[in-house]
């Protein structure tokens, strides 16, 4: 049996990066975890782009004495990536401020607990009675 | 069942694109932007860093786009985090070992950001790498010492002239050339440090603009509070 080519593994290995960081970013409870799948998310975006790019047997575009005449792998996707690798680390930057303010107002990164306090509070400036569910046990429904 | 679902969803997705991607020829890329770059960048520019002439002088415009977003970012989340209001009790000192290791590496790392800054047409790196090192240069000191701030009004001077400079060498070059951020001043030797024209004197300033946004950023998550007294 003949090992599978490299493309597989690099494939794949690039596409299970991806797939990791979108099951992070669903099914994590934290913010902050959800922040670094999405890095992961966005590194794997980042391999697949400067795999398309790559040329068999390809040297870096760079010129030098000793590339000269060689075969060298696309620029575009690389100039692409260094662009993707800035806009994310932007991207990660506002995310972590946003979410140390979440901290700093709620003192927790418990995205549902976030929300249950969100909800509290936005109905307590609306004057509005605490939400409860129709599904609750007769004796706990707001009369 | 919820992670369940998503655990499965997420397979699929993956296992779906890898059937895609089965189907790319690999090796053979069939983009022909990137050939008729190759072919043509450095007798058109004269950098011996393709990835450079692109970034720079065929996408330069996007270069200035990205250097607005980077921007945007950062005074989001400079707004977010409320402005320069400092801690009213800072960390402590982070002891010997981090002061001096802080001490000890500044200056390499200021050379070793504006080595990769100033070669950026002729070596792998260039403004944005060597920016990330120079902010890591000027980060560093701060994780020694906490009580001692970032000045913000020389990071905001450096970034705006930074940023002010880029885009009047655009400007020069429409005016000159008729097209913004087309390469000006010649092309020079080929491999040389001064070639590439107006190449090195763009990725200046963006080092320069990154450097001073991701140090002020940084400053600026490490000065706020974690939380509300």
């Amino acid at each position: 049996m003949t090992p599978p080519p490299i493309e597989f593994l690099l494939y794949g290995g690039a596409l299970a990066l991806v797939a990791l960081g979108l099951a992070g970013l669903v099914m994590a409870r934290h913010l902050f975890r959800s922040i670094l799948a999405l890095g992961i998310l966005e590194a794997g975006a980042n391999l697949l782009l400067v795999l398309a790019g790559y040329r068999a047997g390809g040297v870096a575009p760079i010129l030098t004495p000793g590339t000269l005449g060689q075969p060298m792998v696309d620029p575009v996707p690389q100039a692409l990536v260094l662009t993707a690798i800035v806009i994310g680390v932007g991207v990660q930057a506002l995310a972590l401020a946003l979410a140390l303010r979440v901290h700093q107002a709620y003192g927790t990164l418990d995205v549902a607990e976030v929300r249950g306090r969100m909800e509290a509070d936005t109905d307590a400036a609306a004057g509005l009675e605490p939400e409860t569910s129709r599904d609750l046990p007769a004796v706990e429904r707001p009369s | 069942m919820r992670n369940l679902t998503t655990l499965l969803f997420a397979a699929g997705l993956g296992f779906l694109l890898l059937v895609l991607a089965a189907g790319l020829p690999y090796g053979h890329p069939p983009m022909l932007v990137g050939q008729g770059i190759l072919q043509q960048a450095p007798a058109t520019t004269g950098a011996a860093n393709i990835v450079t002439s692109v970034v720079l002088a065929y996408r330069g415009l996007d270069t200035l786009g990205e250097l607005s977003i980077l921007f945007a970012a950062a005074a989001g989340a400079g707004l977010v985090l409320g402005g320069h209001r400092r801690r009213r009790r800072p960390d402590p000192d982070g002891g010997f070992i981090l002061i001096a290791g802080a001490d000890l590496m500044f200056p390499l790392l200021l050379v070793v950001g504006l080595y990769v800054i100033l070669h950026g047409h002729l070596t792998p790196g260039g403004g944005f790498q060597g920016g990330v090192i120079l902010a890591a240069a000027f980060f560093l000191p701060l994780l020694g010492r906490p009580r001692e701030a970032l000045d913000h009004t020389a990071i905001s001077w450096i970034e705006g002239l930074a940023g002010a400079a880029f885009i009047a060498i655009g400007l020069w070059a429409l005016f000159a050339r008729g097209d913004f951020l087309a390469p000006m001043l010649g092309k020079g030797v080929l491999g040389q440090l001064f070639s590439a024209g107006t190449l090195p004197l763009l990725y200046a300033a963006v080092g320069l603009k990154v450097g001073a946004e991701l140090s002020g950023l940084l400053a600026d998550l490490a000065a706020t509070e974690a939380r509300d007294p």
